[in-house]
């Protein structure tokens, strides 16, 4: 039971810690369960991070769900997921309580007015660098262009955007298999 | 609305979510604000870029921090007690979390190689240049009336985006343009 624990800790940790979640919170959890408690191998990490990057979801949650699998088990990834879903559960439902209270304060208000174009900035900056690493040139531009739009003026829900890339993928797939034959 | 129609409303949606969810993070936005303002309108959109500038200054990712905060909020925004609220909360959060624990269960137990599979790489071939439309569908459906309110806004924002491509801390940039407001506004 005490294994479950360290895990549970662990990841709790990674969890109070990491702000802007995801990509922010690799590089933590690397060093916590390769570098110092040699939980997992870093070759099995790297291989494991590839595939929960392609599953849905936060990756901060599918990266603790397999190192705790790996470790201990469905029951220890249980405790991984839990260790790093709960200070963020704790802190949002303090503020959620506390601040729909102040939401009409004034001064509070125009603390907002200012942080909310700032928001948007802070999401749109990092398109380009994303862009790169995501392997978008001339030739499959079109496929983020059609998406922005699709969701942005269609309003068209973001779940069938998805499936339509993913039976893309497959169907060009096929395609170049027929053709080669 | 009664309260077991709208608990089941909230899972489904979160399950969703996190069900359809690819590439984390901001690429999860569109998704959820369709879901929660566009679909359900369980809170404004004014409401849903706050969430979104709290997730940034408060730590853990996006989607459990939206599920978080809307569950209490749309739970108690009808005029349920805080008990009623906290378990709403609890429960999106185990909803959006879900699809992902179901998933990696079955991915840790058969597809160790799974990132080799021809499948695999075909399926997301489209899907990952197709994440990044996701997140600028994210930043358009944010340019709005509730958001940009004046030349000012546009101000902050043009400031903000280029110190953030200047690698500038964004919880630095978030707190720095919350007391901009305050002085401008």
């Amino acid at each position: 039971m005490k294994q479950y624990w360290e895990i549970f800790a662990a990841f709790f940790k990674i969890g109070a810690f990491t702000f802007g979640g995801g990509y922010a919170m690799v590089p933590l959890i690397r060093n916590e369960v390769v570098d110092k408690k040699h939980w997992i191998a870093d070759d099995e990490f790297m291989d494991m991070l590839a595939i929960a990057q392609s599953m849905p979801g936060p990756l901060a949650l599918n990266t603790a769900l397999f190192v705790g699998n790996k470790r201990l088990g469905f029951k220890g990834s249980l405790f991984s997921a839990a260790g790093v879903i709960l200070p963020s559960f704790i802190s949002i439902l303090l503020i959620a309580m506390i601040f729909t209270q102040f939401k009409t304060n004034p001064i509070v208000e125009r603390i907002f007015k200012g942080i909310r174009p700032a928001v948007v900035a802070l999401i749109a900056a990092p398109l380009l660098g994303l862009g790169k690493s995501a392997g978008v040139t001339l030739k499959n531009i079109w496929i983020p262009i059609s998406v922005a739009l699709c969701a942005w003026l269609l309003h068209i829900s973001p779940m069938y955007i998805v499936l339509a890339c993913i039976a893309l993928g497959i169907l060009h797939l096929l395609y170049v298999k027929q053709t080669l034959k | 609305m009664e309260l077991a129609s709208l608990y089941l409303a909230l899972f489904v949606s979160f399950f969703k979510i996190g069900l359809f969810g690819f590439g984390g993070g901001y690429a999860m936005l569109p998704l959820i604000q369709h879901e929660v303002v566009e679909s359900h309108h369980w809170i404004s959109v004014a409401d849903f870029t706050d969430i979104v500038a709290i997730s940034q200054t408060t730590p853990g990712p996006i989607a459990f921090n939206s599920a978080t905060y809307i569950g209490y909020t749309s739970v108690k925004n009808l005029g349920f007690s805080n008990f009623e609220s906290i378990f709403g909360s609890a429960m999106c959060t185990l909803a959006v979390s879900l699809p992902s624990i179901i998933i990696m269960t079955i991915v840790c137990a058969f597809f160790a190689r799974l990132s080799n599979n021809v499948w695999m790489r075909a399926s997301l071939s489209v899907l990952k240049p197709g994440i990044i439309g996701l997140i600028a569908a994210a930043a358009l459906m944010l340019i709005n009336n509730y958001n940009f309110i004046d030349y000012k806004s546009w101000i902050i924002f043009a400031a903000v985006f280029i110190a953030s491509l200047k690698k500038i801390d964004p919880i630095l940039l978030i707190v720095l343009s919350g007391i901009v407001g305050l002085v401008l506004y």
